[in-house]
């Protein structure tokens, strides 16, 4: 079944790189756009949009400190987090649903490659014996392995609709039958997404991406042993994750303007919308964050579990409907 | 045939070698001899998978009145080659690993029994060699798991609810059998596949459920799973590979050998039940290993877990074929294969490593280790490749395994039959949960006993064990890797392995190649590319590295709130870890917790002492099994007044009894 087997190479490998570019870049100018929308909704001016591009810049270049008692994990960690979401950015169809490895591009493969990160961040919140990493690690996979699934069903309705679990395709189905977009279970699977697409990014209601209050960390208490460059591996990765997941909601659910042949106008083009798309999403989640508290940690399951009935009733009616 | 033949031979041989010489020479003996009949057993499995010709032998000269029937086809073959890999590793692990009663004659000589018993069922070809088969198995399994019953008494409870599920699982399989005898004049497998069609649809299904029933109570499948994480922690580590990789899997081909193979198919609730139990069992597997703390039994909760997923993929395949999708049904069927044999690899190297912890660090308990990745360097690095892949990383075997099961299930919707399509959502739900779950339990396994410090001074001493032993788990570290990076390989074996069982030859749904390419839908899963861009990714990373680097490394003490008092007590533990998944789950896992406060006598703001117990039960035994025993017990108890001692009584008694009889006849 080679149905994408006619972009030639050097096509398919330079969109991919151009991918994983613009993630690397994106991703950060996102966290700095969210941050400055959520500082203005609060009244304040709020540091440049290009503030996290900087820190990152600046922590490059620092000395690396390793904690005591701490293994090879630690520094490997943030290198396996890392790799993961590149291939799995490399892979996704964001500018053009011709990247490298198309065929592979599989839902299933980017679900566990994204698992693969927070594994391996689990891991090192674990590997210097304190109390916040072992409570980071703890919450976050407990919050991973209850929005995963939720993840997974939620795509099935998309790939039942579509007859295969391959990105590339089911984008491409869509954009031929646009029907599909307003049926029940699109649109299902969309609340479905994004809430879990909130849990993974750790962004509110699930997660304050800003708090060091012990209590209510997550994320920030795994990586509470980072530094210097290996602090900034973990951020670039995480912008690039949450990039990567914003970019496929808009995919998934506003599919146009995707380069869909192999000339480097539509990919330009596809890379402008890609954009366009992705910062529409980040804008849409910060606001949203604006109005809402943080939900207590043991409300988050509730939440998830929320969700996961929206994926489950999406597919029920994918089946009840073809 | 020949080569079959030989390595049980040598099986029984070494058997007798280990009950035969002086302890010095015993173990090597042994051990080796089990080794050459593995390799033996292998290299027939492989034939027959290569040319997909079945061999037959029949002969009168051991069992008398039936005589003996084999047949080695690929069906069988696929387990024959999971049962020697494992075997091999084990028997080479057992070089290093026997000490005292696990190297003494009767020990030695069991395993080499169970090793021959667990190559002949796959091989037995009619009722009385696979009754045999099964019962030596059962039995010398069962002896195993009390090796140790010296020093430690639960081996010998768990060995008592083993044998007990174990003995009522083969009535109930010999109950089956009888069923599918009534019309076959005959009790050679090929004569009951032929007359099945003879009988009638009750006969065929009482044959299937109670042979189901038995094979599930083997396969630990839930609620006849409760033996298995008694078990599995008591027997010594290499017994547990092979009952975990290979004996557990056996459950799965008694019902894919009589469901699909010996019935021909039959109905669709027959599958869809089948299906409900796989679901069932994961979750239910998944769940209780993210809460054990004790590293053996959390393996052989993730071994229901594995289970679980295998039989709701033989469950879609059995429920396909009944509503005629049989392309689809042979992708499912194959799914199951691949992760039977990458199971067989994975969960076998990880008891082993389970007992190579033990050896070094005094204990399996998560919660007493800490800090072993320092320690024992080797044994983590070959702890953390099967973990990958139970956890379903890409490019590990666990992870192209469960990605050809999804889309053998995807495709299944295929069937517009609305049970299949339920009994098949349900499935993807739980393949989406056990992912997630599996994830928590292996993360806690590695994370607590490797990472962080030591939490008792013997996980502080750990040293590594013998080469043998490390050797032996590399051995099966790589069938992780290989069917991790090019799955393709094996997939035309058990293209034929599939056929056999499902009883047709349909079109293959892969494509020939190293990576998994359907051949009827769009899907592909290429490990070899995305392989090769995880290398040019890490390249290109170290690179950009290399160049930004400036600053050095240096060693600081981590963050601890501005005092400079870090003890491994502060640590997480294997408990606090899993604490919020139980909290959410609390209803499943109705978890025993107490916390028990002694305050000062001056003032109650102030706490004497804190004791906190945390114990999560199986909910299965304690809400099934315990009311049925304690109504045995009180039955007992009341029988006993019967019986006074007089013998008037009894023969008084004995009276009614002939009475009853009479009447009963007239």
């Amino acid at each position: 079944m080679n149905f994408l087997a006619t972009a030639p190479l050097f096509y398919t490998v330079g969109t991919s790189s151009l991918q994983v570019l613009v993630l690397a870049v994106g991703g950060l100018l996102l966290l700095g756009v969210m941050d400055k929308i959520r500082a203005r909704a609060e009244g304040r001016r709020g540091a440049s949009v290009l503030q996290p591009l900087r820190d990152v810049r600046k922590l490059m270049t620092k000395e690396r400190l390793h904690a005591r008692f701490s293994s090879v994990v630690l520094p490997l960690a943030p290198l396996v987090l890392l790799v993961a979401t590149v291939v799995a950015v490399a892979i996704a169809p964001l500018a053009s649903t011709q990247p490298a490895l198309a065929p592979s591009s599989d839902i299933y493969v980017i679900v566990y490659l994204l698992l693969t990160g927070s594994i391996a961040l689990a891991l090192a919140g674990l590997d210097a014996g304190t109390a916040f990493g072992g409570m980071g690690s703890s919450r976050a996979m407990t919050i991973s392995a209850l929005a995963e699934p939720a993840l997974l069903v939620a795509v099935l309705a998309l790939s039942i609709q579509a007859g295969t679990s391959n990105l590339p395709a089911i984008i491409s189905r869509t954009l031929a039958h646009p029907t599909m977009l307003s049926s029940p279970t699109r649109l299902l699977a969309l609340v479905a997404i994004l809430i879990v697409v909130i849990a993974e990014t750790g962004r509110l209601p699930v997660d304050n991406p800003s708090t060091h209050l012990e209590l209510t960390m997550i994320h920030e208490a795994m990586i509470l042993e980072y530094a210097g460059p290996e602090l900034s591996l973990v951020t670039v990765a995480s912008a690039m994750r949450l990039g990567l997941l914003f970019a496929l909601v808009a995919n998934l659910f506003v599919p146009w303007g995707i380069a869909t042949n192999t000339s480097p106008g539509a990919l330009a083009l596809g890379t402008l919308w890609l954009v366009v798309k992705t910062s529409l999403v980040a804008v849409g989640v910060s606001l949203m964050e604006v109005h809402r508290a943080k939900l207590r940690l043991f409300r988050v399951p509730e939440l998830l579990a929320g969700g996961f009935v929206l994926s489950v009733l999406a597919v029920v009616t994918g089946l009840v409907t073809r | 045939m020949a080569l079959l033949l030989a390595s049980l031979a040598l099986c029984l041989l070494g058997g007798l070698l280990g009950l035969l010489l002086r302890e010095s020479v015993r173990v090597m003996t042994t051990a080796s001899i089990g080794a050459i009949a593995c390799v033996g057993a292998f290299s027939a499995a492989l034939r027959v998978l290569l040319n997909g010709t079945p061999v037959n032998l029949h002969t009168s000269l051991v069992l008398p009145l039936s005589g003996v029937d084999l047949s080695l086809d690929p069906l069988g073959a696929t387990f024959v080659a999971v049962t020697a890999l494992v075997g091999f590793a084990s028997c080479l692990y057992y070089v290093g690993y026997a000490k005292d009663e696990s190297g003494s004659r009767a020990t030695l000589s069991l395993f080499m029994l169970f090793l021959f018993s667990l190559i002949l069922v796959p091989v037995a070809s009619s009722v009385m060699t696979w009754m045999f088969a099964w019962e030596l198995m059962a039995l010398s399994s069962m002896l195993l798991i009390t090796t140790e019953h010296r020093d430690r008494l639960a081996a010998r409870e768990a060995a008592l609810w083993y044998g007990v599920l174990t003995q009522l699982g083969a009535a109930s399989i010999l109950l089956g059998f009888l069923f599918m005898t009534l019309h076959a004049h005959g009790q050679t497998f090929s004569l009951l596949e032929h007359h099945a069609r003879a009988l009638d649809s009750l006969e065929r299904s009482a044959a299937f459920i109670f042979t189901l029933l038995g094979f599930a109570s083997k396969a630990g499948i839930v609620p006849l799973h409760v033996w298995l994480p008694k078990a599995h922690p008591e027997a010594p580590s290499p017994i547990s590979a092979l009952m975990s990789g290979s004996m557990v899997a056996l459950g799965v081909y008694g019902i894919i050998r009589v469901g699909d193979t010996l019935l021909g198919g039959g109905s669709l609730w027959w599958w869809i039940t089948v299906t409900a139990l796989g679901v069932t069992s994961a979750l239910y597997g998944a769940l209780h290993a993210t809460t054990s703390t004790d590293l053996k039994r959390l393996l052989a909760y993730s071994t229901i877990d594995v289970m679980g997923l295998i039989l709701l993929g033989v469950g879609a395949a059995g429920a396909l074929t009944a509503t005629g999708h049989r392309e689809v049904a042979h992708l499912a069927m194959v799914a199951s294969l691949l992760l039977i044999i990458a199971h067989g690899a994975f969960k076998g190297c990880l008891f082993l490593a389970a007992g190579a912890i033990e050896r070094s660090a005094g204990t399996r308990n998560l919660d007493e280790l800490g800090g072993l990745l320092a320690r024992i360097p080797t044994t983590a690095l070959l702890f953390v490749v099967p973990v990958l892949s139970v956890m379903a990383v890409p490019l590990f075997s666990g992870f192209s395994s469960e990605w050809l099961l999804f889309e053998g299930l995807l495709h299944g919707f295929v069937s517009h039959n609305s049970a299949t399509s339920i009994a098949i959502l349900v499935s993807v739900i739980a393949l989406a949960l056990t992912g997630g779950l599996t994830a928590i339990a292996f993360v806690k396994a590695f994370g607590i006993a490797f990472l962080g410090q030591p939490r008792t001074i013997a996980a502080a001493e750990a040293k590594e064990v013998a080469p043998s032993m490390r050797f032996a788990m590399l051995v099966l570290c790589v069938p992780s890797l290989v069917l991790g990076v090019a799955p393709g390989v094996v997939i035309p074996l058990l293209n034929r392995a599939s056929e056999t069982g499902l009883g047709f030859t349909p079109a293959s749904p892969l494509t020939r190649g190293t990576g998994l390419v359907l051949s009827s839908w769009q899907g592909s899963m290429e490990p070899l590319l995305l392989l090769s861009a995880v290398v040019i990714a890490s390249l290109g990373l170290w690179a950009l590295l290399s160049l930004t680097a400036r600053g050095g490394t240096r060693q600081v003490a981590p963050w601890s709130s501005g005092r400079d008092l870090l003890t491994p007590r502060m640590q997480y533990t294997a408990t606090s870890f899993a604490e919020p998944l139980q909290r959410v789950f609390v209803d499943v896992l109705r978890p025993d917790s107490d916390l028990d406060v002694t305050h000062e006598s001056e003032s109650r703001y102030y706490e004497q002492h804190l004791a906190y117990l945390n114990r999560v039960d199986d909910t299965i035994e304690r809400s099934v099994y315990h009311p049925i025993i304690r109504n045995f017990r009180r039955a007992g108890t009341a029988a006993l007044r019967l019986q006074n001692g007089s013998i008037h009584r009894y023969l008084a008694f004995g009276f009614a009894a002939l009475l009853i009889v009479l009447v009963a006849l007239a």
